[in-house]
């Protein structure tokens, strides 16, 4: 669960700006909605400044994750013509939004029904050890934090885990150091399914579309 | 049981890429401005004729509900938002189509759309979903550089934009008009309705909210007739192919296209390789995503897959997320996660649900122990009842019906808990 925002926090950078290459970004981003309705693009920013800081993130030392700081609410409080409340308040309300600093990659464990059904609690153990932290703690090198969140919407390939941007999926207790391990290293783990299946079908072969699977060389 | 011709989703599994190139070879955008020179009424007719009924969970008739849109655009533009923000627990078929076929979303986005009188939709995504987001950002950019999306689309003469919006993580967004807000750039909170979207919707402009799901299956069903659709499933109210995500406790978890009015059986056993352990090692199963009530063992040897069944024994089809438990379950424990879940994610706006799903986590945390009174189990169904229909959206009613589906089937393994933990501290 996130943590409340606080923006008064020891934290919190004097200031925030976009880059050059993410203002032009913004001028895209806030000619999708109709005129007048830029406030629509509070989301995409929000996201735009989270990725940002991410990016800087992976150049410092200690490596460190994208996250928002009231600097940056602020700034695209400016930009969008809206009260600042109204974007610490969309920015508090999405659990995506980090509104407090994270590690450089963001372990989040979903735990709802289908996937402990399947094993998910033995995948939050797994990482606690293998990461030697608790959940909603950064390990010491800045590069992991552990958390738990809810449903992700990948409940046929359970337990799985969100890191960043991409899902593993089909996970064991041991898989998940792999990709973890891969990880500290800055390599890539192969997305999707850790037992090898294609996106969400049966682990044994289709039972549906036959054909099409023989075609595409699937066994 | 379905057979593969009258499978809509031949890409399900992602068998080929999902490029334009491959999704015209499956027959997607196929002389799509054919379908749309037949005219709004004609579109609107045959999908209420398919017996189409959405597919977010609702159930709601998708061709009824094209038709509350006002006939003629007025001043305010019309819009079509499509619900991508898949987050119930047990639910993940809009990802593969996502990812593995988003132009038959984007095909069936125009017809939607044209239908409806809008140039714009918005595909509100979960913003979880990035790399499938990115997959229909592409399919996007493919079918604007075709000419199928944009000016005269697909030579229809029509215009049409499609605009990706990616949320960031909050349930209540799969509610249509706390998704409005969220684009409006709000945190999700569901509005009062009516005024209902079609009148009133995003920027308080006449809009559609329509699942992901619905609106992909539009275009093979205007290409093979409304009654093809209507032929498939149970009857004309239980209509045509549903994609069904089974969880939990089988021997192989998959997403699968079927025909609606399958039977559970043969749906778990045909697809996942069937209940693990055997079939007789079946506790319950949770047959339309987290919000819909458990049933046990013995309805399940029996029930079809349908709107109608699942209603008639208590439960719902609900999104068609099948989440099975096997004997080794503790239920408790299972709903118990559940509320926490609701208590997470509720948007906080109504009393009933903002402090009373905490209340029941709280209890149902304390009933997974057994450490309660067996009149707690009552006051429990009473706190639901006083939930249910008390708030503005329905969530609070979806937080609660798992509880009372544990209560309606398994209230005696609740007081065997209760009487054990009662024993283990005397």
């Amino acid at each position: 669960m996130k943590k409340p925002f606080d923006p008064y926090a020891d934290y919190q950078p004097e200031d925030f700006s976009f880059t050059k290459k993410n203002k032009k970004k913004i001028e895209q981003i806030i000619s999708l909605y109709p005129q007048g309705r830029q406030q629509s693009a509070v989301m995409p920013l929000l996201d735009l400044a989270q990725r940002q800081v991410a990016e800087e993130g992976t150049r410092a030392e200690p490596v460190y994750g994208g996250w928002i700081s009231r600097a940056a609410m602020d700034e695209i409080a400016k930009i969008l013509g809206m009260h600042k409340i109204k974007v610490y308040e969309v920015a508090s309300f999405y659990s995506m939004y980090n509104i407090s600093p994270v590690g450089k990659h963001l372990v989040q464990v979903c735990t709802t029904t289908p996937c402990w059904l399947n094993g998910s609690d033995e995948v939050i153990k797994s990482c606690k050890s293998h990461l030697g932290i608790d959940i909603n703690e950064t390990t010491k090198d800045g590069k992991f934090t552990l958390m738990e969140v809810e449903c992700l919407g990948a409940c046929v390939n359970a337990p799985m885990v969100q890191i960043n941007d991409d899902y593993y999926e089909d996970l064991t207790p041991e898989t998940i150091k792999e990709v973890l391990a891969l990880l500290c290293e800055d390599m890539k783990p192969e997305i999707g399914s850790q037992k090898g299946r294609k996106a969400s079908m049966p682990l044994t072969g289709a039972t549906s579309l036959e054909d099409q699977a023989k075609k595409a060389g699937v066994e | 049981m379905l057979n593969d011709e009258d499978r809509i989703f031949t890409n399900l599994y992602g068998f080929e890429p999902h490029n334009l190139e491959h999704a015209r070879k499956r027959g997607d955008w196929d002389n799509t401005k054919a379908i749309l020179k037949k005219g709004r009424e004609w579109i609107i007719e045959e999908v209420k004729a398919s017996g189409l009924r959405g597919r977010g969970g609702a159930g709601f008739s998708t061709g009824l509900k094209w038709s509350f849109m006002p006939k003629e655009l007025g001043d305010r533009p019309h819009y079509l938002v499509i619900n991508a923000d898949e987050s119930e627990p047990g639910t993940c078929k809009d990802r593969d189509i996502l990812r593995n076929d988003p132009h038959k979303l984007l095909e069936g986005a125009l017809i939607a759309g044209f239908a409806i009188g809008a140039h714009v939709a918005y595909i509100y995504i979960r913003g979880e979903f990035f790399n499938e987001g990115s997959a229909v950002l592409e399919a996007i950019e493919e079918a604007k550089a075709a000419g199928l999306l944009g000016k005269d689309a697909a030579g229809s003469g029509w215009d049409f934009d499609v605009i990706l919006h990616r949320g960031a993580g909050a349930y209540i967004c799969g509610e249509e008009t706390a998704l409005i807000e969220s684009i409006e750039g709000k945190k999700g909170q569901p509005r009062n309705k009516p005024p209902f979207p079609a009148m009133a919707g995003l920027y308080s402009c006449p809009t559609i909210v329509n699942n992901v799901e619905t609106i992909s299956v539009v275009s093979t069903i205007l290409r093979r007739g409304a009654s093809w659709f209507s032929g498939l499933g149970l009857d004309e109210k239980n209509a045509g192919t549903k994609l069904f995500c089974i969880s939990g406790h089988v021997n192989y978890p998959c997403n699968v296209e079927e025909e609606m009015g399958v039977s559970l059986r043969e749906l778990i056993e045909k697809h996942a390789g069937g209940v693990r352990g055997g079939w007789d090692n079946l506790l319950a199963v949770i047959p339309g995503g987290s919000s819909t009530p458990m049933i046990p063992k013995e309805i399940c040897d029996s029930v079809h897959m349908d709107f109608d069944s699942l209603r008639e024994v208590n439960t719902a089809l609900g999104t068609a997320g099948v989440i099975v438990m096997d004997k080794s379950t503790d239920l408790i424990y299972a709903i118990a996660r559940l509320s926490y879940f609701y208590k997470h994610e509720s948007c906080g706006q109504c009393t009933p649900c903002r402090e009373g799903v905490g209340w029941i986590w709280r209890i149902m945390t304390r009933m997974v122990k057994g450490n309660a009174s067996v009149e707690e189990i009552d006051m429990l169904w009473d706190i639901t009842k006083e939930i249910e229909g008390n708030t503005i959206c329905a969530f609070g009613d979806a937080a609660v019906w798992p509880v009372q589906g544990l209560i309606r089937h398994f209230r005696p393994e609740m007081e065997k808990r209760i009487m054990e933990y009662r024993k283990s501290v005397a």
